[in-house]
């Protein structure tokens, strides 16, 4: 590739701002949480004697191994739900709604998003709990005779929560790759004679799926390191990773441990996303 | 259309479900009663003017704007650097220093948080403030920019610059006398979705504040007490109609940026 005379230089001048920055409150930090994860906490000072103590502990530990496990369930079990829920929404609005109007609905869809999420997580508490909105409601219905009691503070709880919470994130990806869809490439398959079902199982799917891998991702990967919701809705039973490396910073000040911990999570996220996307390669390839 | 109409009863449930929790923060910001359950105990305004006596809570606004329009300001000047270096340039390592810029976007907030606050405490001595805060936002908010930026960027013809340049601009002439003020609507949009974003982020304040909380932070605090929860909705319902304002603004000035640069409107902001 032939680059015009200084156009290299003027694209990297112009960059670098957001790129220091990005090096030096990015890199930098969690550089640094790689360098304390290998030191160990010494009573208030740090042994800065290089060892990977931390993370034999972070892995055989009981304690940490059910909440990484649990962490990585939830996660997973919350995507699941939002990718199966969330497409038929993106295939309706990408193939039924008038296209003058697609925008209103991508718009209502993406506002609750930007509303409070501490107090998001909080209103599912209060839908949830025992003289909650759904438990007075069944009752008032004559549905059940008492309270249910298997949906808040647990992890039921936290996996309603969060598949609510991430819900726009997995449409507009999937929504996004529906409309990049070439409309003919459908008639050409019903006028070759397959039925509705067929083409939608052979063409819109396959064509949609980089939209699917790009959903799942961006719900998977910051919901094994959520907080709030497992402390508001979680209970005992529903405490994730997230909660553990809170405590090791703030309340057992082990940062070393703590900082383990959050690198070891965020190194099976990405292994686990990584697998995900060499899985999924076949429909990732750019299609002439 | 005939055959839509299983999905759309499908979409209208959907909606439902995705407004119930924000159409709860009302309902009980009017309730007159303590506990947050049915049935309702009769309507009040008394939360909201109990609202008007709690000094904490105004500290919180104060500091949780102070951080929202710096993180907003700052996010938006990077967000025009990069969306305007990755539009118009060709540069060694684009794909990767453009790809670092967006990282914080599939970050746990928490790896993000936890990770400056190592660095500005344990590593370099500092102590935190809101000023700790406007770091971290800005490292989360500065994405968005960028990607919002670079939508109007590259919706822009580039023969608008040549051509002031050949009438005689300068380069620099020509990118604030042209440029510019054809992404005003984006650079609005993006200001607008930062500040949004900053004003309700929690965990990443959680750990980078100092004594002097946000409003999230402060909201955390109070979610522990019965007795708060009410003020707490009633709250919750300003800030619910404090972001749709806001979100339609930004709505309305992306459309108008998609229109004046005549793109064709490929919906929502992501």
């Amino acid at each position: 590739m032939r680059l015009p005379k200084g156009e290299a230089a003027s694209g990297l001048l112009l960059v670098s701002p957001p790129l220091v920055y990005a090096v030096l409150l990015l890199a930098v930090p969690l550089g640094s949480i790689v360098l304390l994860s290998l030191w160990t906490q010494n009573f208030l000072t740090f042994d800065t004697t290089l060892t990977l103590a931390n993370y034999a502990e972070a892995f055989t530990d009981p304690l940490y191994r059910t909440l990484m496990l649990r962490s990585l369930a939830i996660s997973g079990s919350v995507t699941l739900a939002t990718v199966l829920f969330a497409f038929p929404i993106a295939y309706f609005v990408s193939f039924h709604v008038a296209p003058e109007r697609k925008a209103l609905w991508i718009f209502l869809i993406t506002i609750p998003f930007w509303t409070s999420y501490l107090l998001r997580v909080f209103a599912w508490k209060v839908i949830l709990g025992f003289n909650g909105v759904l438990n007075t409601s069944l009752l008032g219905l004559g549905i059940i005779d008492e309270p249910l009691t298997f949906i808040l503070y647990n992890a039921n709880a936290v996996v309603i929560t969060l598949a609510h919470a991430y819900a726009p994130f997995t449409i507009l990806p999937i929504y996004v790759a529906l409309e990049k869809i070439d409309r003919s490439l459908l008639e050409a398959s019903r006028d070759l004679g397959e039925n509705a079902l067929v083409t939608f199982l052979r063409v819109t799917l396959p064509l949609a799926m980089p939209g699917v891998v790009a959903a799942t991702l961006i719900v998977f990967i910051p919901t094994v390191g959520d907080y709030v919701t497992p402390v508001l809705v979680g209970g005992p039973d529903g405490r994730m990773i997230a909660n553990m490396i809170q405590i090791q910073f703030l309340q057992l000040n082990d940062a070393p441990m703590g900082s383990a911990l959050a690198i070891s999570a965020m190194t099976i996220v990405a292994a686990i996303s990584l697998l995900f996307l060499f899985l999924m390669r076949g429909f990732l390839k750019e299609r002439a | 259309m005939k055959q839509g109409t299983g999905l759309r009863i499908y979409a209208i449930a959907y909606l439902i479900f995705l407004y119930l929790p924000v159409a709860l923060l009302p309902i009980f910001a009017f309730n007159d009663g303590t506990v947050i359950a049915f049935p309702l105990q009769g309507f009040t305004t008394k939360w909201f003017v109990e609202l008007l006596s709690i000094d904490a809570l105004h500290g919180a606004v104060r500091n949780s704007l102070f951080v929202a329009i710096t993180t907003a300001i700052l996010s938006t000047i990077f967000g025009i650097f990069a969306a305007r270096a990755s539009s118009r340039y060709r540069f060694p390592l684009k794909g990767g220093i453009l790809g670092l810029i967006m990282v914080p976007l599939v970050l746990p907030e928490i790896i993000v948080g936890v990770a400056l606050l190592v660095m500005v405490v344990s590593l370099m001595g500092l102590s935190l403030s809101l000023w700790t805060v406007v770091l971290g936002h800005t490292l989360i908010c500065t994405p968005f920019a960028v990607a919002i930026l670079s939508a109007s960027f590259n919706g822009l013809d580039r023969s608008l610059e040549e051509a002031a340049i050949d009438l005689g601009e300068t380069a620099m002439g020509a990118f604030f006398k042209v440029t510019l003020p054809l992404v005003t609507p984006g650079i609005v949009s993006a200001l607008l979705i930062s500040f949004t974003i900053s004003l309700d982020e929690f965990i990443i304040a959680f750990f980078l504040t100092g004594s002097e909380p946000t409003l999230p932070v402060y909201l955390w605090g109070q979610l522990r007490f019965p007795q708060r929860i009410p003020v707490v909705m009633a709250l919750g319902t300003i800030l619910v109609i404090l972001s749709l304002v806001l979100l339609t603004v930004a709505e309305f000035f992306r459309r108008r940026g998609v229109r004046r640069t005549g793109a064709k409107d490929t919906g929502g902001f992501l």
